[in-house]
């Protein structure tokens, strides 16, 4: 899911890497065992072009995933949901901060990260790029997108390179938290007054399909998936996730009193499954390209900060220099 | 100061849970001296009660093992299974052994 850029991204580099054949077939040997990665072993470079890549795009999404939520962090409808929230955005930066040194690891600088970031040549979840006009949109989130974030990080848990497996692990237990409040905004909201309910209904339709197409493509159209499936990168494909993501969110929106915006969905008895209608994904094509409501104005919010942070990184660094010399020359 | 591309140095963090738990490597993090270190790394790594205790040092200042050597390091100790107690057979009627 955050790693939608794959597929438009650097597939020349995929299969280059054949020289090396006894490196190479320890190391799948290694990965077939369950065996886990570490940053000094040897590895492809294609394995790692790919990590460094999935790894970082998973990282801006956590940056820019502040923004949304952060935007009510003034207007949060009390205490308690004020300090929930700023709790949860906190964690979202620290979960950007695990993830952008686990592609570090990799050989990559985090100025080089933020540059891609900045520059807008490295992509991010497609899903931050949607607006956050109501308070309901912050419980539809949490509810939401961090359910469907869960979904597909969990299986990143035993992932083959071991710095993002162990960054993973550290995410998911903190992840669990950031759901189960926007599902409590969500029931508060659908138990309130008919206004309130129609405000979670409205923020239900405008969410549910960006987070279905946060999965990513069809597994048909999901050029990679094989090849990340084989390195142990991905266990589980986009439309399997996908489908896993809704057999669990259709009964929570029916127990809200809500209806999931799909007019075709359905149980089918026979697979045990909800048969979804189709995705439009014209639309996840067009926010991908840049041309969501908010991808302007996010990646700007971003560099503004970037750049009105400047002095202060400066000034701090500048400072334990100072304080370094004067220690040197006191000695 | 020379321009922007001078980037915080890397540290990495150690954490005790609790007292009597030795401290474990948890992450790292940027900051420009040891003490800044230790701030961000409360406000990164124990946001839940994680720990007690934190240690930082400067990764440049780690000197680790090549995992090219492992073999030669620790293949040696694979054949001496002496050393484990399950080696020796001892009679079950011998308790407390």
């Amino acid at each position: 899911m955050y790693t939608q850029g794959l597929d438009s991204l650097g597939a020349d580099c995929l299969h280059q890497a054949t020289d090396a054949v006894t490196l190479e077939q320890r190391f799948q040997s290694k990965v077939d065992a369950d065996d886990r990665i570490e940053p000094k072993d040897w590895m492809p470079d294609a394995y790692r072009q790919t990590l460094i890549r999935q790894i970082s795009q998973h990282a801006h999404s956590e940056i820019v995933g502040m923004l949304p939520e952060g935007n009510w962090i003034t207007r949060a409808p009390s205490l308690r949901r004020k300090a929930v929230l700023i709790a949860k955005v906190q964690d979202e930066g620290g979960h950007g901060m695990y993830l952008y040194s686990a592609a570090e690891t990799l050989g990559i600088s985090r100025d080089e990260l933020l540059e891609q970031l900045l520059a807008g040549t490295a992509k991010y979840s497609s899903i931050f790029n949607y607006p956050t006009p109501t308070w309901a949109d912050v419980g539809a989130i949490g509810w939401l997108v961090d359910g469907a974030a869960i979904m597909n990080q969990i299986p990143i848990c035993r992932c083959s390179y071991g710095p993002y497996a162990r960054a993973m692990v550290r995410i998911c237990k903190e992840e669990s938290f950031h759901q189960r409040q926007g599902f409590e905004i969500m029931m508060t909201l659908a138990r309130g007054t008919p206004e309130q309910h129609r405000m979670a209904q409205d923020a239900l339709n405008r969410w549910w399909w960006p987070s279905i197409m946060m999965f990513g493509p069809n597994d048909a159209t999901s050029k990679h998936t094989a090849q990340s499936m084989r390195w142990k990168i991905k266990r589980f494909s986009n439309d399997e996730l996908r489908q896993k993501f809704i057999d669990i969110t259709v009964p929570q929106a029916e127990f809200l009193g809500l209806t999931v915006p799909d007019p075709d969905m359905r149980w089918d008895e026979a697979t045990q499954h909800y048969v979804h209608g189709p995705i439009d994904w014209k639309e996840f094509e067009e926010v991908l390209k840049g041309n969501g409501p908010c991808n302007r104005e996010r990646l700007e919010t971003r560099r503004r900060a970037h750049d009105e942070g400047r002095w202060v990184r400066e000034a701090a660094l500048a400072y334990a220099e100072k304080q370094r010399a004067r220690e040197t020359q006191a000695a | 100061m020379s321009e922007q591309r001078k980037q915080w140095p890397l540290y990495e963090v150690f954490i005790r849970a609790r007292s009597g738990l030795e401290h474990k490597h948890v992450g790292s993090i940027h900051a420009v001296d040891a003490r800044q270190a230790v701030e961000h790394a409360r406000d990164l790594y124990t946001r839940r009660q994680e720990g007690v205790s934190i240690w930082v040092v400067r990764s440049s200042d780690i000197v680790a093992s090549d995992p090219g050597d492992a073999e030669a390091l620790f293949e040696p100790a694979k054949d001496k299974i002496y050393r484990h107690p399950t080696f020796y057979s001892i009679p079950d009627e011998v308790k407390n052994l």
